[in-house]
């Protein structure tokens, strides 16, 4: 392959694998929590983060981690100590975050054109160090929210619960805040700051479409996450696109698949549940006139109703009885 | 669970004022009372979710800031639903409940399993457990948060509101399981609107009005002091309008039904 040939297209890649793996597995605990927007809002945070880097002339991967986790963390807290709601808060740091990223870069006389690597990824400009650091960090955050998972799905689903079985709510909220905060940094280059969040939500969200446990939704999120990068980057070198915005409409159109099959899967399933047994009452009501024979292949849904077989015609469950048929 | 002159206050307005009570092992006390009497305020002040103003609040005889023993309290907050932003199942949901005893980085054990396989019959979901609880109905996930609850072995019992929802026949499976938990030594306090089928399983019934106690003796004393009408809210008709204020409302006409 001609693709893997090329060093900066290896770095690419790797650097795709990382975000596709660690993006989908913060964000599940994101959208549990009914805060699947806190990674746009981290996102608006970091360019605060690279703008100070640009300005103080630190690299800009650097200081926009710190931003942004010391943004995450302030969103928690201010949520925790029940101020404002989850929404407000980060609606807070969203603005003031983008505002003081423009400004910033205005002050150290940086083009729009450079604000855009950071706000829409440049994949191919990822340097060796780069690669390190953000491997690195991506392993962290993959170790920490796979190793963790009883406690933060706990913490996710339950806030109360969670605290009177013990657990430091409050630290987990802020660690899961933290560890979205690096999974922007370590996203920025790849799909950039502005789209981080759809890789965050959208494999979460086609995931779902077609899982019923939380552990299948972990998974499949982040192997779709992965197909989606890998294969984003793959097609934005053939078709020249940008690769930011191909993973994340490849990722969308995964979900455009997912959505239909997902309605049709869960209808799969609800035709085909036994009917409750439990205290129904029988209506000993006769079909008089009905020619055909119930069987097995018979055409009709067969469904298990407690110790028998009905047999769903025209919206009545018909039960063989005595050369008749019963309503049931 | 001991508490002793406990007052609340969220946001400078005085919720619970100079509250005692005392649940027993192998006690079944309900705290009854109309919406905003301060009963939900009372147990999660108790368990330590809202901050006291003052008084004192022990846990299976340790004061509460100094207790970790969490292991030993199941709670079942007032919640409407058992569901979160991605789907789980009815096991992972009551998975959740053996946390408490479960270190870092440990998996569930053959114990915890059997734990929950246990919890589940009791509240006859076996069948459901790997149903997502959001395909669940309001009283059945009801019953799911009880379960989380039970799946650890608690010795102290907290439940806030579990019955909402729940229909009749279920309501009285679920007050033969919180009967047989006393009678194992459970100590059970239960916050409800009314008792229901679980009367003649309650030892004790505090009412609270606006903040305080207003009575606490046997369900029976209860009744009698208050009817079996247990909605204690204050219906404000159109001819009850508040002194020196104008009525918004025009009086209504004879012959107009309410």
């Amino acid at each position: 392959m001609s693709l893997l040939s090329y060093e900066f297209m290896q770095r690419a890649l790797l650097a795709a694998l990382a975000t596709g793996l660690t993006a989908p597995a913060i964000g599940t605990y994101l959208v549990q929590k009914r805060l699947g927007l806190l990674g746009d809002g981290i996102g608006h945070i970091a360019l605060t983060g690279v703008a100070l880097g640009l300005l103080t002339g630190w690299a800009p991967l650097v200081t926009a981690i710190a931003v942004s986790v010391v943004g995450a963390a302030a969103i928690e807290t201010l949520r925790l100590r029940g101020r404002t709601s989850g929404d407000v808060a980060l609606a807070l740091f969203f603005y003031g975050g983008i505002a003081g990223g423009v400004l910033l870069t205005g002050i150290a006389g940086s083009s729009a054109a450079t604000l855009n690597r950071y706000l829409f990824g440049s994949i191919t400009t990822v340097s060796d160090s780069d690669l390190l650091l953000v491997s690195g960090l991506a392993a962290v955050v993959l170790a920490v929210s796979v190793g963790l998972a009883p406690q933060f799905f706990a913490v996710c689903q339950d806030e109360e619960h969670a605290r009177v079985s013990g657990l430091p709510v409050a630290v987990y909220s802020v660690l899961i805040a933290v560890l979205a905060a690096i999974t922007v940094t370590v996203a920025m280059r790849t799909v950039g700051l502005l789209l981080v969040s759809a890789l965050m939500v959208v494999p979460v969200a086609t995931a779902q479409q077609v899982t019923r446990s939380f552990r299948a939704t972990l998974s499949l999120a982040m192997g779709l996450g992965v197909v989606a990068s890998l294969s984003g980057v793959w097609a934005s070198f053939q078709a020249d696109t940008a690769p930011g915005p191909t993973i994340v409409l490849l990722a969308l159109a995964g979900f455009a698949v997912a959505a239909p099959l997902g309605g049709l899967l869960r209808r799969h399933r609800r035709v085909r549940a036994p009917f409750d047994d439990s205290g129904a009452v029988e209506t000993h009501e006769h079909e008089v006139d009905h020619p055909h024979q119930h069987g097995p292949g018979c055409g009709h849904r067969a469904v298990v109703h407690g110790d028998h077989v009905d047999y769903v015609h025209d919206g009545h469950r018909h039960v063989p009885h005595e050369g008749h048929y019963d309503e049931h | 669970m001991r508490v002793q002159n406990l007052t609340v206050a969220l946001g400078g307005r005085p919720i619970i004022r100079r509250v005692d009570l005392t649940v027993r092992p192998g006690e079944l006390v309900t705290v009854l009372g109309g919406n905003g009497s301060g009963k939900s305020t009372l147990v999660r002040a108790a368990l330590g979710l809202v901050p006291a103003t003052s008084g004192r609040v022990e846990l299976l005889g340790i004061p509460l800031h100094r207790f970790r023993d969490w292991v030993r309290i199941g709670y079942v907050p007032q919640r409407s639903t058992a569901a979160s932003g991605v789907p789980a199942t009815v096991r992972e949901v009551v998975a959740a409940g053996r946390l408490a005893g479960r270190g870092l980085l440990r998996p569930l054990g053959r114990r915890d399993r059997a734990a929950i396989d246990a919890a589940l019959a009791a509240v006859d979901l076996a069948d459901r457990h790997r149903d997502p609880v959001a395909e669940l109905s309001g009283g059945q996930q009801q019953r799911v948060l009880v379960a989380r609850s039970l799946v650890s072995s608690p010795d102290l019992l907290v439940l806030d509101e579990p019955l909402a929802g729940v229909d009749l026949a279920h309501q009285d499976t679920l007050s033969a399981l919180l009967a047989e938990q006393t009678a194992r030594g459970v100590a059970l306090v239960l916050v409800a609107h009314e008792l229901g089928p679980l009367a003649r399983h309650v030892d004790r019934a505090v009412v609270l009005v606006d903040g305080r106690v207003a009575f606490d003796g046997t369900p029976d004393e209860e009744a009698a002091a208050f009817g079996h009408d247990h909605v204690h809210h204050h219906v404000a008709g159109p001819g009850d309008p508040v002194p020196g204020i104008p009525h918004p409302m025009p009086a209504t006409r004879p012959g107009t039904p309410r």
